[in-house]
């Protein structure tokens, strides 16, 4: 059912060299192929739309659970997926999206996620976004997130392109109740003439609250890069937005920083940078021994690890 | 061993080309430590780079062990085991002090070996291994992890600039022990940038660089001596205009 290219796919965006252990959802080319429930876990297809239910038990810990999807034909794949993260739970969602596309139509996956995390529950959500195929049809990916933390609960997000995606938009929001708190890793690396726009949007609307979203991105070549993080204290909270971009050849990026505070005891901060490698930087690891090449890829490696 | 043959180095400023070396002379013994001091601005960083290829001569020739290299690049010299730690280090984000000292060794660099690189410069390897080299350093501990990078490396010269900088006492007390120690297990050319009387007093020959040239090589004790007549009539002349201000 697997072949070499879908695992190969498996292996970019989830890590997965075989069936995984715990739950997991393998979607392929607009259907699911393989999928297994836990215990706890539980997974249920929609009944009114393409997608699936993820149902986590209250009190899982140190579970996971793997939702891959993959691509390998032009074609568009619009999938809603819901994920029901019990109360007190403490567990780790691995998603993401791998497209080879070997011909000239256009190759779409649009992932609607919606979380819910319970009251006290710990989710990290890992999303890794991959594209490849000498075909000329575009690899487009659009991931929309919408996150509910409800009190007590932690979720860190790791969302990461690798390469090869042509056209991404990633619209993420979240709402974070009191005392909870939101960790935002995001990796992005773009080149030739492809196109990414970033969009992220939290609101801290109880008290104690706190987010941390720490981006980084590489353009490269004709690439061009958009940046719109929003943070808004609704109540005593904290929120720190890092978005740093190296930019080279001829590339663009934007960054648009928005706080908005409408809480006295909010305190939010957005630290924003673009710039290409310092030549500084460059400088020291040659006189290490590394040629510009080498010295130039590892400054980039590091950035986006 | 390494000589520096009438080597002329420009820059270009506001005013046009100025010349930052002029018809330098040096040639750098192995197993000897130098330490180059000198007034701000006189050019002794600026040989040090003309050394690591990172200035090009506009005259003049550099030989390492006779070969000429005048034209190899930053890197191709650095693979012939030249080293410079910079005097103010650059930062990385997303590079781990364990990342680099990787790089600086050739990535032969294990855990020990990395913890006794990062014990010579005075920290410890489980508070700054897995660090990013970002802009939660200071100074001082910046600087450390600039000269362990050096350490990791097998080189015939190794130029230090201004080690000292930024370092609190107690770490520099262990920096002087750690070059001290050089002098017994390194094989190669040590050349350390630096105004510290207690770094000075480890070198085989002090070379004083004063507006673009070397104006006296000689021995550190004969140096130390004459810095102090010079300090000396400093004193006095300072002494005369603040009188002559208060009198005014």
């Amino acid at each position: 059912m697997l072949n070499t290219t879908d695992k190969k796919l498996l292996a970019a965006v989830a890590d997965l060299h075989s069936i995984p252990q715990g739950a997991f959802n393998i979607r392929k080319n607009g259907e699911g192929i393989m999928r297994r429930s836990t215990a706890n876990i539980e997974i249920v297809p929609k009944t009114d739309k393409p997608g699936i239910n993820i149902i986590v038990k209250p009190g899982t810990k140190n579970e996971s659970v793997h939702i891959p999807v993959i691509l390998s034909a032009g074609l568009q794949d619009l999938v809603y997926n819901t994920f029901e993260i019990g109360a007190g739970s403490d567990v780790l969602v691995v998603a993401g999206c791998g497209i080879h596309n070997p011909g000239g139509d256009e190759a779409r996956h649009d992932g609607v996620h919606e979380f819910f995390v319970r009251k006290g529950a710990k989710m990290k959500y890992v999303e890794k976004h991959y594209g490849e195929g000498r075909g000329s049809g575009k690899r487009i990916l659009n991931p929309k997130t919408i996150i509910e933390v409800e009190e007590g609960g932690v979720a860190e997000l790791e969302m990461i392109q690798l390469q090869g995606v042509d056209r991404t938009k990633r619209d993420t929001e979240i709402r974070l109740q009191a005392n909870s708190r939101l960790i935002v890793t995001e990796r992005l690396l773009t080149s030739h003439n492809q196109e990414a726009e970033s969009i992220i949007t939290v609101e801290l609307v109880g008290d104690d609250s706190s987010a941390q979203i720490v981006s980084r991105s590489v353009a490269k070549d004709n690439s061009r890069q958009l940046f719109h993080l929003n943070l808004r204290g609704y109540a005593r909270c904290r929120g720190h937005i890092q978005c740093d971009s190296i930019i080279m050849h001829n590339a663009k990026v934007s960054s648009i920083p928005e706080i908005s505070a409408y809480h006295t005891d909010a305190a939010l901060i957005h630290e924003a940078a673009i710039g290409k490698i310092a030549s500084e930087q460059l400088l020291k690891l040659m006189t290490l021994g590394l040629s510009e090449k080498e010295a130039e890829e590892a400054i980039l490696e590091g950035f986006l690890k | 061993m390494l000589e520096l043959i009438d080597v002329h180095v420009t820059a270009e400023d506001a005013t046009g080309t100025v010349s930052v070396l002029q018809g330098i002379n040096l040639t750098l013994e192995d197993n000897k430590i130098y330490v180059m001091t000198g007034p701000n601005g006189g050019g002794k960083t600026s040989i040090a780079k003309t050394i690591m290829g990172i200035y090009r001569p506009s005259r003049g020739r550099v030989l390492l062990d006779g070969a000429d290299i005048t034209e190899k690049s930053i890197t191709e010299r650095a693979r012939l085991g030249i080293g410079y730690a910079f005097q103010q280090p650059p930062r990385f984000k997303g590079i781990k002090v364990k990342d680099l000292l990787k790089i600086a060794a050739g990535n032969n660099a294990d855990n020990r070996f990395q913890c006794d690189l990062l014990y010579d410069v005075g920290l410890c390897a489980q508070d700054y291994l897995e660090r990013e080299i970002n802009s939660s350093f200071s100074g001082g501990e910046l600087k450390r992890i600039e000269i362990a990078s050096l350490l990791a490396r097998k080189l015939k010269v190794a130029i230090f600039d201004e080690p000292e900088a930024g370092i609190d006492l107690w770490s520099f007390q262990k920096l002087i022990e750690t070059f001290a120690g050089l002098r017994e297990k390194y094989q190669g050319t040590l050349v350390i940038i630096s105004h510290q009387e207690r770094i000075l007093r480890l070198a085989d020959q002090v070379i004083l660089v004063n507006d673009g040239r070397i104006s006296e090589t000689t021995t550190p004790e004969k140096f130390l001596a004459e810095i102090e007549i010079i300090t000396a009539d400093c004193r006095c002349r300072t002494d005369c205009i603040k009188g002559e201000v208060a009198n005014a």
